[in-house]
Formats: C-alpha cells, sequence, structure tokens
C-alpha cells in the first residue's frame, strides 16, 4: 500500500486516490496543424521512466482534487507532492519523502 | 434532527434505513465495551461551492454566522448548522433547518457569483456510531489515525469506512461518530458496522 500525500488533506491510503498517468503532458499549441502521427504520440505516447516520475493523482474519495506526485518508480518512493500550478520539483532538491516515514 | 412533518411529501419519504432500525436498535451493548448504532435520518444538507477569497463567500459567512473552515478536517458549527470542509473551495452545511429556506438564503448570499449551492439532503444518510468502543470499532475498517492526539471533536474528514467511501465526523468524546455514506451505499455499511460491533455484544476473548 502506496501513502500518498494530498497537498490538501495529508497523507491517505493510496486506496483513496484514482491514478492520473503522466504530468505536464501539454496540449498541443495549434491542435489543427496536427497530422495523425503527432496526434497518436499526444494522446497515446507516454515517458517510460526508471527513477524519479512526475505523474497525477487525484483525492477521490477526499478533496477530490487533482495534483501532481513525483514518484520513484524503482523505489516506489513518494518523493514530492505539489498542486497542478506548482512546477516539477528537482529531485535532488527534495530532502525528505513529502509522506514523511512509513 | 429536522422535526418530523406529518402531511406533504415529507410525509411520505422513506429513509434509507428504514428497513433496519429494529436491528440497528437490537445491537446496542451497553457497560464499558458498549457501542450503539443509530440513524439519524433526513437531515438538511446543502453542498457549496464558491472561491473562499471571493466576497460571495464573505456574504455565505455572515448568513450562516460561521466562518468557512479553511483546512481539512474542521468544521465550524453555529446555531443549528455545521459546515464540514469537503475541499479548498467546497463545503457541506449540515444544518437543522429546514432545507428549502436553507438553500434560499444561501442561494440569494451567492448572487450571481461564480459558485454553487445545491441541496444534496437525500444524497447521504448519517449513521451515528457511539460509546466506549466506537472508536475500535471503526478502526477495523478506517486507516485513519482517529486517536485523540489526531482526531477529536469537530473534526471531520472524507475518508473509507471499509470499501465505503464516508465522511466521517466526531461530534463529542463519547466518542460519538457520525458517518455520512451515499443513500445506495448506507444499507451495506450497516450491516458492515453490525457485524464489526458484533463482537462486543460477546464476553471477551482474552
Amino acid at each position: 500500500m502506496l501513502l500518498i500525500n494530498c497537498p490538501w488533506c495529508g497523507p491517505r491510503d493510496e486506496t483513496e486516490y484514482h491514478y492520473g498517468g503522466q504530468a505536464h503532458v501539454p496540449y498541443p499549441g495549434n491542435p489543427a496543424d496536427l497530422d495523425d502521427r503527432q496526434w497518436a504520440e499526444y494522446v497515446f505516447y507516454r515517458d517510460n521512466t526508471k527513477g524519479p516520475y512526475a505523474e497525477r493523482w487525484m483525492h477521490s474519495t477526499g478533496c477530490r482534487r487533482w495534483f501532481n506526485v513525483l514518484r520513484d518508480t524503482v523505489t516506489n518512493e513518494m518523493l514530492a507532492a505539489y498542486r497542478l500550478d506548482d512546477p516539477r520539483p528537482e529531485p535532488h532538491n527534495v530532502a525528505t519523502p513529502a509522506g514523511g516515514p512509513r | 434532527m429536522a422535526e418530523p412533518t406529518t402531511a406533504g411529501p415529507a410525509a411520505l419519504r422513506r429513509s434509507p434505513l428504514a428497513h433496519l432500525e429494529e436491528r440497528l436498535r437490537a445491537a446496542t451493548v451497553t457497560g464499558p465495551r458498549g457501542v450503539s448504532l443509530a440513524e439519524w435520518p433526513f437531515l438538511t444538507m446543502v453542498s457549496l461551492r464558491v472561491d473562499p477569497s471571493s466576497d460571495a463567500a464573505a456574504r455565505i459567512e455572515k448568513t450562516l454566522s460561521a466562518a468557512l473552515p479553511r483546512h481539512c478536517g474542521e468544521t465550524a458549527a453555529a446555531g443549528p448548522h455545521t459546515v464540514l470542509w469537503l475541499g479548498p473551495d467546497e463545503w457541506l452545511v449540515v444544518s437543522q433547518a429546514e432545507s428549502p429556506s436553507l438553500t434560499a438564503e444561501l442561494t440569494e448570499a451567492l448572487g450571481g457569483d461564480p459558485g454553487s449551492v445545491v441541496d444534496v439532503s437525500a444524497n447521504r444518510t448519517i449513521l451515528e456510531l457511539s460509546g466506549p468502543v466506537a472508536r475500535e470499532v471503526l478502526e477495523k475498517g478506517c486507516a485513519l489515525d482517529l486517536h485523540p492526539r489526531a482526531f477529536g471533536p469537530g473534526r471531520a474528514v472524507s475518508t473509507q469506512v471499509g470499501p465505503v467511501p464516508v465522511i466521517l465526523w466526531q461530534t463529542d468524546e463519547a466518542p460519538s461518530y457520525r458517518l455520512f455514506p451515499r443513500s445506495s451505499f448506507a444499507d451495506y455499511l450497516a450491516r458492515w458496522l453490525l457485524d464489526a460491533i458484533d463482537e462486543y455484544a460477546r464476553p471477551e476473548v482474552t
């Protein structure tokens, strides 16, 4: 069970959350100009990072807000949780896991 | 609790747990391992969404004569109303006042500003779990830290009890908890709780 630190509600069990895939995937600036391949890459292609990975989560049984989490895909360690309008924190700037000690 | 009404549609309504009323009452355990379970049906609940820094929020606070809580877990009580924090711009007003008048007052306070006031009284029902072992019962299915150092009277959060999403509100130090499951989950949650409190009616296994 992952312990995820909601920016509004604090640490809660993973079962209270809904996963939303990779974070920071910008909507195309001028979507009308995209060809099929570019659309497919926007819609379906995602990074498969080994290490810190920014992803979206929603606290579905709590405050029902979307937010971003930086998770290490190797250790499953939650490195940081931050609001949608905050920039992605750099992994080396993250001193302690945002979820606190397990 | 809202006054029982003898005429009109209110007389015809049925609470989601009316069929379990007898069983809930019969499950009461007294003594040091005491716990009781009861439904509080038909309480007025109004869903409120507004930007907390806006003028509309200030007008609503004046109407309710209570400040809207700004952090997770906080509640604000004023007269017949209690405001529960559900999200950074979302609250649930639980009230013993009549729903149409409260909804109308809040809608007027919101005016034309962005936000919403919706009567959601029929969305959820309320189960009250009370007694010395009430916390123990909840801890069988709630991962939240309910110990007095972290949770106490006047705290309310959205979480899960068993597999059921509920709003959990502690009202006093008995301890008493009010659980707000959605109506369609109420039967399951009530039976889940009946099963959880069953052991306290029997001699303690040591």
